[in-house]
């Protein structure tokens, strides 16, 4: 569907009343979900919090199945664990959670700072990271937190079950690797940050307009004994169809000192290393080359004094409230 | 069909509905529950809020079947019995419920917040309470009070805001929550979408979905056929006229041969349900011509431009306003510096969270036809008879919806009722028919009672806003810093229909001098057509948007002649014997330059700076000023009805109570009325009961627009109750045994007045019982006119009061995101006398956060004539977050025709505030702009390069066009 007023034509206009599934299954199992999802054969789709996928359906903008697979039910699946050196999160673990948990707070600190920011409470408090990264667009909030991190996603499907970098994830803009017809996505995970390790979250939003960010960047750094940077990882969105790594810029701040000067330059190849857009209503170019230019060096330095500190310095309060 | 059970409140519940079913419905239908409410069903607006298992969450997008085995807590649970629940309690003290509408929602939010913050022992802090509320909206009340009151119910020792007022009287200048505000936070409160009528079906409209076309043919058939559609009406089924209006009849009831806007009605189906009635509308068919459409003000005067109403002798001039006053050349040859700019302001929302809704009833209904009556805790009207149509609608004008229905039905008015139901906000955007008269043919079409509820989406679509205009003007003032002269032209684009433009640009027109004494004055404003969405009343009605220009220039001024910008206002301040720019000569009641030292004083107290830095952002003060007339002026009939009846209850005590068709929106009538009544009867306030807006029960109090409501019905108010007391008289006379003359009355007491002291005295009861004995009713009418005023270009007074105000307000700008935030407000205002301190101060806070939306962060944004704000998450108006601290002065300048002193205040808090704001950000960042909402890309980008203008304000992607000044179109 396509057109500005395409659900305001006769046939659309009634965004409320449509009715966007017929029959709501909460399965106990991952195997009993992909069942279901094979007997519907596509005809049926998976829902975590339903903030993204029911208002889409309900705008015209995806078309309403006949089944939604519900995991909210499946033992194991609602909770944040640590597992073989990951903090593993399960896909109907919510915003709310994972900015209240202090694991995820100290080890994974600007997922959540990521997570904070989306919407409000209410939608926080159904609307899951999964449902987050299975969404893909190229800023969800979550999804450039986690990214930073160097997250992995699980994915069920009838022939088993695998674990994915998350870039992989990404087809294009709302295009996900997952099909949300066929396949479950089941849990995330990431390393968490260790000594000497940090990282930061940082976005723009428009006061006005559509509750998407203007820029949302992610930072995740290691340093050494020397406070030299071993390593760096660095997420941009939007920029690009898909979730963007700023290889360039980790590139330019690998091996070298924890510097502000050396911020700035990663910043400005961070700048070269993206083709961003004008968006209509949402951000010029250059005020997202600006953005990139004059926070991301806020951002680093706050990853980095992370690191050295140990402790969460700057961490803002999970919010969306100061956007 | 499928088991659902639940706990709903406690209960056990079990139900047989369908899994595509959201929470929301089966509360609000399956359980009847409708203290939750729905403002958007997009998960925005935060007013569907109810808790499972004890977190907040929107019920409008939550699966019921999610909720399986949950427990559910609505807004119902939370009083049982008589007591309230501390949030109730402190939403009631504080004036924290305006509307209502959004009450539910923000105290279910709130309690999950005081629930969680108590269990882990932590303090609710002002940013908990912005955080946790961040997306749960209310329109109304600017959210102080909402943050002081939950801060209230957390044990915190923070008292109401109540400004310092004049001493009060028994009522008259006392705080007070609005009589309904109990039934509003325990989710008893009824508004149109909470009625259901035994056998009601629901109705939808089709609409055009295009800006401009010729309908060659509209095919209903299959629509018809469907099962379960009971009726299908075009313009061929109205019977009466096919038009309606307010001031101009101009707008189609179904359109016939044209339709000018997306939102235009081109049909309307009733069916059992809103499902079936959607799909009827897909299968009506309409076969249309497209037509380029016009979607700019300047070019739709361009003759080669197609013309919207063909047969119109000036083509899209709806109308060319006109005000001169000295002669224009003099005033600029008298001047030494002259600023000549262009301003642009936007169209915008007004985002009342309760999205339109009406019900009609078809004539000799009775319930007990359908199956009902049935629920037990039907609403007024619910189980009763009807003989006439009747429509049951939130409405601003119910006399007027009632004359429009029954021209387009081609009845006599009196066989039509109107019963106004609560209203989830109006702010000028509930005066124009909506679905009134749809309703109505609907009903009688299907002999059922008929719903048309409209989705948030709809409304925004359909309704009025508020007028995009462009404003080029010409200040000049004397070296001295002496205003010798304005001129400027303003385009007004009205939309597809006339609504109220006429009215609200000729305001716009008439306040383009601003509340200064200016000598020499030319202002030409051009209302023309398009095929954007109509354009209305809002809230500062044409005022909000000359002010911005006007301030704007005022302060490049102030900054030229190098004189202080409070200072330069205070030397050309309307005042007692000053001039307007339409001729009127100020007689008493202009506290402009009071208001102007309040703020004064406030500002420069200790160490005040106009502006500093703070790690990356500036902070800058901004000051405006403004003024507001009070009523219809321009010599329009400007009256009210009231009538006051005293009975006695069954303790003999005597209760009153007062009638009129007055609406009441949130602003806190009902409680001006019941002060007027106390005040004059000497019954307490809890003894009296207002009843407003019933066409067969209450007299008209005319339209509630243009701040008259506490003037006119007020006045009417007080003199029906006065009318009681004089009709009661000879009955007291003749208890006390002495002449009707010699009988006084004080406070609910008759006494003779040759014998004061230790005279007899009769009590208000046994005058009213004796009365009654004798066949004499405690009852009057009070017709109350106001005082003439005279109509524009004629002189003379043109409005019969005005209120005027000074806001000064404290910006930060992030320098380096080009972020806006402002962080503090102080206010001082002009509204003759303060009949109720809470709600007027409801209304002050209610109207600068509206206004700060104006200037941040509302457009209502519209691509060649199709909107682009089609969805609430489009439309952003400020929320929690952005509430900035307020600091509030009553000035309180007597108008000697008011009621008590008082004149109107609706409006005017919501005129000055986003030229402050601008002005502040020019302060800060030395760059001036233009064209609202501020756009912090662009402002960003101009800080940046030095650039000292901004053109573009968010959503206006060119430049702001020349403007020739004066001329004919
Ligand atoms: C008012 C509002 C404000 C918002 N603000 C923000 C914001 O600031 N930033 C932001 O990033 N987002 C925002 N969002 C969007 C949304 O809330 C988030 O993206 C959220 O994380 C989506 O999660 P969900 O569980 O609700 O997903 P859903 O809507 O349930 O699903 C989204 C997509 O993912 C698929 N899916 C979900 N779970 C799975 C799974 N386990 N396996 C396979 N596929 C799955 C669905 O089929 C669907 O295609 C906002 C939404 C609203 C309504
Ligand atoms: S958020 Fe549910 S109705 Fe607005
Ligand atoms: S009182 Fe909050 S929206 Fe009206």
């Amino acid at each position: 569907m396509s057109g500005r007023l395409a659900f305001l034509r006769a046939s659309e206009q009634e965004i409320a009343i449509k009715i966007c599934w017929k029959n709501y299954h909460s399965p106990d199992s991952v195997e009993a979900a992909i069942e279901l999802l094979n007997h519907y054969d596509g005809r049926a789709q998976v829902i975590g919090g339903g903030t993204d996928l029911l208002l889409e359906i309900q705008q015209g903008l995806r078309p309403p199945v006949e089944a939604m697979i519900d995991p909210a039910r499946i033992a194991g699946l609602d909770r944040i664990i640590l597992d073989d050196g990951h903090i593993v999160i399960g896909c109907t673990v919510t915003h709310s959670r994972i900015i209240e948990d202090e694991r995820i707070i100290q080890h994974g600190t600007c997922l959540a700072e990521s997570c904070g920011v989306i919407g409000g409470p209410q939608v926080r408090n159904v609307g899951t990271l999964a449902g987050n990264v299975a969404h893909a667009l190229p800023a969800g909030d979550g999804t450039i937190g986690l990214l930073a991190l160097d997250g992995e996603v699980e994915v069920a499907d009838v022939s088993g079950s695998r674990w994915m970098p998350l870039q992989d994830a990404f087809l294009g803009p709302g295009k996900s690797a997952i099909d949300h017809h066929r396949a479950l996505l089941t849990r995330l995970r990431f390393k968490p940050t260790g000594v000497l390790e940090g990282s930061a979250f940082f976005r723009v939003m428009r006061p006005q307009g559509v509750a998407l960010p203007m820029i949302a960047m992610a930072a995740r750094l290691q340093l050494d004994e020397q406070h030299h940077i071993s390593s760096a990882r660095i997420s941009i969105g939007p920029a690009g169809p898909v979730p963007h790594l700023a290889e360039a810029a980790m590139e330019v701040l690998v091996h070298g000192p924890a510097s502000r000067e050396q911020f700035r330059e990663a910043s400005e190849a961070a700048v070269s290393g993206v083709s961003l857009r004008s968006s209509k209503y949402r951000a010029t170019r250059e005020y997202r080359e600006e953005m990139i230019r004059s926070q991301l060096p806020d951002v680093l330095a706050r990853a980095s004094e992370r690191a050295v500190n140990g402790s969460l310095a700057g961490l803002t309060e999970p919010q969306g409230a100061w956007q | 069909m499928s088991r659902l059970q639940l706990t709903v409140n406690g209960q056990a519940v079990d139900l047989d509905v369908p899994e595509s079913r959201y929470l929301s419905a089966v509360l609000r239908e399956d359980l009847r529950l409708t203290g939750t409410k729905i403002g958007c069903n997009e998960a925005e607006c935060g007013i569907c809020t109810v808790l499972v298992d004890g977190t907040p969450v929107n019920s409008c997008i939550y699966p019921a079947f999610k909720a399986r085995g949950a427990h559910v807590e609505t807004i119902e649970s939370l009083s049982r019995g008589e007591k309230l629940h501390p949030l109730q309690q402190a939403f009631l003290d504080h004036g924290a419920v305006q509307c209502g509408i959004c009450t539910p929602g923000l105290i279910m939010t709130a309690k999950a917040l005081l629930d969680t913050k108590n269990s882990r022992n932590e303090a609710v802090t002002t940013d908990a309470i912005k955080i946790a509320l961040k997306d749960s909206y209310c329109r109304c009340t600017g959210y102080q009070s909402v943050i002081h009151a939950i801060q209230q119910a957390a044990g915190q020792d923070v008292p109401p805001y109540i400004p310092k007022t004049r001493s009060p009287g028994l009522a008259v200048g006392q705080a007070r929550p609005n009589p309904d505000a109990l039934a509003k936070i325990t989710g008893r409160a009824r508004f149109s979408d909470d009625y259901h009528f035994p056998g009601m079906l629901h109705a939808r409209t089709l609409r055009a979905g295009r800006p401009h076309a010729r309908i060659r043919s509209i095919d209903t058939k299959a629509a018809c056929a469907l099962p379960g559609v009971h009726a299908v009406l075009t313009h061929e089924d109205v019977p009466g006229r096919n038009l309606h209006g307010l001031v101009t009849v101009d707008w189609p009831v179904l359109c016939a041969d044209k339709v000018r806007y997306t939102g235009d009605a081109v049909a309307i189906v009733a069916a059992d349900s809103e499902e079936i009635a959607s799909q009827a509308l897909e299968l009506i068919c309409v076969d249309y011509e497209e037509l380029p459409a016009v979607s700019d003000a300047i070019e739709a005067l361009d003759p080669q431009s197609p013309v919207l109403h063909e047969g119109r002798p000036d083509g899209n001039l709806l109308k060319h306003i006109k005000v001169v006053k000295g002669d224009i050349e003099t005033g600029f040859a008298e001047a030494d510096i002259v600023v000549d700019r262009s301003y642009r302001t936007p169209s915008t929302e007004h985002m009342f969270l309760e999205p339109e809704c009406a019900i009609g009833i078809p004539a000799g209904y009775n319930p007990a036809n359908y199956g009902g009556p049935c629920d037990p805790a039907a609403a007024r009207g619910e189980t009763a008879i009807h003989d006439k149509t009747s429509i049951y609608v939130g409405s601003q004008i119910p006399y007027l919806d009632r004359d429009q229905v029954a021209a387009s039905l081609g009845v006599e008015p009196d066989s039509i009722r109107v019963v106004a139901t609560l209203m989830g906000g109006g702010f000028g955007g509930k005066e124009d028919v909506a679905g009134q008269i749809h309703v109505a043919l609907l009903a009688e079409a299907s002999q059922h009672p008929v719903k048309m509820l409209y989705s948030r989406q709809e409304s925004l679509l359909f309704h009025p806003k508020r007028h995009a205009t462009l404003i080029r003007i010409r200040t000049g003032a004397t070296r001295e810093g002496k205003l010798t002269a304005v001129q400027a032209t303003l385009y007004g684009d009205g939309g597809a229909y006339a609504s109220l433009s006429d009215k609200v640009l000729t305001r716009a027109t008439t306040h383009a001098s601003g509340p200064y004494d200016v000598p020499h004055v030319k202002v030409d404003c051009f209302a023309v057509y398009t095929n954007n969405v109509p354009c209305g009343a809002f809230r500062g009605f044409g005022v909000s948007q000359s002010c911005f220009a006007v301030e704007s220039n005022m302060d490049i001024l102030a900054e030229q002649l190098g004189l202080d910008a409070l200072e330069f206002r205070r030397m050309n301040a309307l005042d007692v014997g000053s001039v307007t720019c339409t001729g009127q000569v100020m007689r008493e009641s202009v506290g402009l330059n009071e208001c102007i030292n309040k703020i004064d004083e406030d500002m420069r107290s200790d160490a005040f700076h106009w502006t500093w830095e703070e790690g990356t952002s500036r902070f800058a003060w901004g000051l405006a000023v403004g003024y507001k007339n009070t009523g219809l002026g321009g010599g329009a009939p400007d009256k009210a009805s009231a009538e006051v009846e005293i009975r006695l209850d069954e303790q003999n005590e005597p209760r009153a109570e007062v009638r009129t068709s007055s609406a009441e929106m949130g602003q806190g009538l009902p409680a001006v009325l019941a002060a007027c009544a106390t005040e004059e009867l000497g019954i307490p306030l809890r003894h009296v009961n207002v009843l407003l807006g019933d066409t067969d029960y209450c007299p008209d109090g005319g339209p509630t627009t243009a701040s008259r409501q506490t003037f006119v019905s007020g006045n009417a108010a007080r003199l029906a109750a006065g009318a009681v007391v004089q009709k009661l008289t000879p009955t007291a006379a003749e208890l006390l045994a002495c002449e009707p003359a010699d009988v006084l009355f004080d406070q609910g007491i008759f006494t003779q007045a040759q014998a004061e002291a230790g005279g007899q005295t009769k009590s208000l009861a046994e005058v009213v019982r004796r009365a009654a004995e004798a066949g004499t009713q405690a009852r009057a009418s009070y017709e109350y006119w106001a005082p003439k005023t005279q109509p524009l270009g004629t002189g003379g007074d043109m409005h019969f009061a005005f209120g005027f105000c000074a806001q000064a307000v404290l910006c930060e700008v992030e320098m380096g995101t080009g972020k806006v935030h402002v962080r503090k407000v102080i206010a001082a205002h002009d509204v003759g006398r303060a009949i109720n301190p809470l709600t007027l101060e409801g209304q002050i806070e209610g109207g600068i956060v509206m206004c700060m939306g104006y200037a941040l962060t509302e457009h209502f944004i519209q691509e060649q004539a199709e909107p682009w704000s089609t969805v609430m998450s489009r439309y952003k108006m400020p929320s929690i977050k952005h509430t900035p601290e307020i600091i509030s002065h009553i000035v309180e300048d007597a108008t000697s025709t008011g009621p008590y002193g008082a004149k109107g205040v609706g409006e005017l808090p919501s005129i000055p505030t986003s030229a402050a704001i601008t002005n502040a950000i020019y302060r800060a960042t030395g760059v001036r702009v233009m064209s609202l909402p501020v756009d912090q890309d662009e402002l960003l980008m101009a800080m940046r390069s030095g650039a000292a203008e901004v053109e573009m304000g968010w959503g206006d992607q060119s430049p702001i066009p020349a403007v020739t000044l004066g001329g004919e179109a």
